[in-house]
């Protein structure tokens, strides 16, 4: 089944894009704005807006139908098929199943500098309004920040008896998070701590799909909160009794 | 006029306990220092720039006297023991000092009396320098007079300041009035401030004295050509709050975000450093004339802002408290409330107009910071821009003094240069549309409004009783704010908290507070 973006009408295609040019407002900057979106597969855009941002930028706003569709049969998507609970449910959850605090250590490994992902998902505040691990009761959460070893956040995991292990990878430049995941379950392997864990990446461009195939037991991508993580955790540790 | 008919007994209680609260920590901050409060003291005698690993020579000294000293007698001892003994200035001997690799521990201590006279023509220069910066902004501040009582906050985040400079003037054309630069992730976590100009950083720019300097210039051009004098804005919550001020003072800054508590809560620095490092960071700012800006709404982005209310208010009484505890007049006071109720709640928007109403009724002098929505945006835009429609009406119906413009793409990345100026159209439609609505109505008698705010406040002062009672510390511990619990002992930076030895000096603190004694 093909299918295109809907307007008013069944596979109509339409549109709507905006976008900033780094030129003044002008017949050109208009004209160039629409040159753009029939590369993008509009057919025959329309500029219905144009405005100067000052300073030698102007702002578009454009309609247009696409020429593209897909094939809709052959999308296929490897999802995460528990449905997240929140963050009372998952408390409850632990405290009926577990006598004991669930550890959860989490960190930026490698290179990478970057803690944005790692404290959305860990750090009290949490993101958009979605508390991170760090305020959930019948959990110890151990956030330990950016640029952690492998060798070292395995140590770390040994050290606190972590039941879960959250790896954040937000740098991906050249695919240097690819080779830093593989490593940390080969050393978990060789640690004989692979199947007693519950490994879990996330990051800008971590899917589901590709973690599963790096040897994780799920991926989280843009737009997971703490819950997702929270609950398919547990869940696989209940399973895992 | 009161349009929300509060109760002034009432308000004057809630300033009698902020007030007991801000003594009993003040004695505990009287007699410690830190490693931050020792680096700035060494920033504001002229130390700069790093070594050849890029550990900025103010690290590099306060650790060399921590290792090898006694940091509890001040690090204005121990320089004006170097120049004592040497006889050299303090240009010379630092470049020495980094050139030959000396330990600054091995000179004999000087007296008391003669560390002041030995230290003071290097922090008369910079004082002077701090103080010429602050008559430069009054003197552009009033060539260039507003009557407009609210000031359009705009964030630049692109990790670059060269393309942060770029945005920001395009922001300011567009009719920003302020500009924060924010800092690269994790910078609060850092005990060192980094140095010079920087173009990488993630989801902000690393805030240094160059980059603070490249801003400044750029923003008094625009300022000059749109006849508007444009404020710059950077942080100083986090682990070096004292040495940002400092370097804010030094290049001109106008607004740092600094609370007495949002370290502690949000980022887990141990209390006694924040404390300790608030007091001498807002001294610093009080006498730069720089606002400080006070970090409330955050509380609302963990706990909800309907049954948490009072605890903003509550904590505004705080840092006011702590504020004047700092010399830091009214006018400097940028308090910080949000609005945040989730906009699906029914009359949310008369909750939110109460409680922004009730701040300013309660601190009618303090330029408040106003927060846009965060917590209840997703990725739709398109609710987004009206949910900051809404938000925008109530700073015009409130007179709020510094409002952050909400982004329709909060949530989804750093503002888009086109974001933002959508933004800042928004908030001067409804500003032009609906200025004089706010003089033009008063609220029911006894109605929904005044009575939420009413509520709120009996909660605030029911709060600050409480804490009063407990002490700041123990409160803190039992997690009163954004239901974060952080213990006494704990967090980050503890390590960096000495007490004061009896003969302890900072010649930089003793003379700001003789300045504000004789003023």
């Amino acid at each position: 089944m093909k299918i295109k973006p809907y307007g008013d009408t069944l596979n109509d295609g339409k549109v709507q894009v905006s976008f900033t040019l780094p030129v003044e407002k002008s017949q050109k900057g208009v004209a160039a704005a629409k040159e753009l979106a029939k590369t993008m597969g509009l057919i025959d855009p329309a500029v219905v807006h144009a405005e100067s941002i000052e300073n030698g930028y102007s702002f578009y706003v454009l309609y247009g139908s696409l020429v593209h569709s897909v094939d809709y049969s052959k999308i296929h998507v490897e999802e995460i098929t528990t449905k997240a609970l929140s963050r009372k449910e998952i408390e409850k959850l632990i405290a009926k199943e577990f006598d004991r605090e669930i550890v959860f250590v989490g960190a930026s490994t490698g290179t990478d500098a970057h803690t944005v992902g790692i404290d959305a998902i860990m750090n009290m505040k949490g993101y958009a309004g979605h508390y991170g691990l760090e305020r959930y009761s019948g959990l110890d959460a151990h956030n330990l920040g950016s640029q952690v070893l492998n060798e070292e956040f395995v140590k770390k995991a040994i050290d606190m008896k972590a039941d879960v292990l959250l790896v954040s990878q937000t740098v991906t430049q050249k695919d240097v998070h690819l080779k830093n995941l593989v490593e940390l379950v080969e050393l978990l392997e060789a640690e004989g701590l692979r199947d007693k864990i519950i490994l879990i990446a996330g990051g800008a461009r971590i899917t589901h799909e590709l973690a599963k195939e790096l040897g994780y037991d799920a991926g989280f991508g843009p737009g997971s909160f703490a819950e997702d993580v929270a609950t398919f955790a547990i869940e696989e540790l209940i399973k895992r009794k | 006029m009161s349009k929300l008919n509060l109760d002034n007994f009432q308000i004057n209680e809630c300033r009698k306990h902020s007030k007991a609260i801000a003594i009993d920590v003040q004695a505990f901050i009287d007699k410690h220092s830190t490693v931050s409060v020792e680096r700035s003291v060494l920033r504001l005698l002229g130390i700069d720039g790093i070594d050849e690993f890029s550990v900025p020579i103010s690290n590099k000294i306060v650790d060399n006297v921590v290792e090898k000293g006694d940091i509890s007698l001040g690090i204005s001892l121990y320089i004006a023991n170097a120049l004592h003994s040497t006889k050299l200035n303090l240009g010379d001997y630092i470049r020495k000092y980094i050139d030959e690799d000396l330990d600054i521990t091995v000179y004999p201590h000087i007296e008391y009396s003669k560390v002041d006279p030995i230290l003071k023509p290097y922090y008369e220069k910079h004082l002077k320098k701090i103080k010429n910066n602050k008559t430069k902004r009054e003197e552009y501040q009033k060539v260039y007079a507003t009557d407009n009582k609210t000031d359009l906050y705009v964030i630049v985040a692109t990790g670059n300041i060269d393309e942060d400079v770029t945005q920001a003037i395009a922001a300011a054309k567009a009719g920003a009035d302020i500009v924060a630069v924010i800092r690269s992730t994790g910078q609060s976590l850092l005990d060192f401030v980094p140095y010079g100009k920087t173009t990488e950083g993630f989801g902000g720019t690393f805030a240094t004295q160059e980059n603070f300097k490249i801003m400044r210039a750029a923003l008094d051009k625009v300022s000059e050509e749109e006849k508007r004098y444009i404020k710059l804005v950077n942080y100083a919550s986090g682990l070096c709050m004292p040495e940002i001020a400092a370097m804010g003072a030094l290049e001109r800054l106008d607004i740092l975000l600094n609370d007495s508590m949002y370290g502690i809560i949000f980022r887990d620095i141990n209390m006694k450093r924040t404390f300790v490092d608030q007091y001498f960071s807002r001294l610093i700012n009080a006498y730069s004339g720089i606002i400080i800006n006070t970090g409330e709404d955050n509380y609302l982005t963990t706990s909800d802002a309907i049954t948490e209310a009072h605890t903003v208010l509550a904590s505004q009484f705080i840092n006011e408290a702590f504020a004047k505890k700092a010399h830091l007049p009214e006018e400097l006071m940028g308090l910080g409330h949000a609005f945040e109720i989730n906009p699906d709640i029914e009359d949310g928007f008369l909750l939110e107009l109460s409680q922004a109403q009730m701040a300013r009724e309660i601190f009618p002098n303090a330029p408040l910071k106003y927060m846009p929505p965060t917590k209840h945006i997703n990725g739709n835009i398109f609710k987004a821009y009206q949910q900051n429609a809404m938000f925008n009406m109530v700073t015009t119906l409130t007179n709020q003094s510094i409002h952050l413009l909400g982004m329709m793409t909060e949530a989804i990345h750093t503002p888009f240069m086109s974001d933002r100026y959508l933004a800042i159209k928004n908030a001067k439609m409804i500003q032009n549309s609906m200025k004089s609505l706010g003089d033009e109505i008063q609220f029911k008698e006894n109605g929904l409004i005044q009575q939420r705010a009413h509520k709120v406040l009996n909660e605030a002062e029911a709060l600050l009783k409480q804490i009063s009672k407990e002490g700041m510390f123990n409160s803190l511990a039992k997690g009163v704010f954004a239901e974060t619990k952080r213990p006494i002992e704990g967090g980050k930076g503890l390590d960096g908290v000495f007490e004061k030895n009896e003969y302890y000096i900072n010649v930089v603190s003793k003379r700001m507070e003789e300045f504000f004694n004789e003023n």
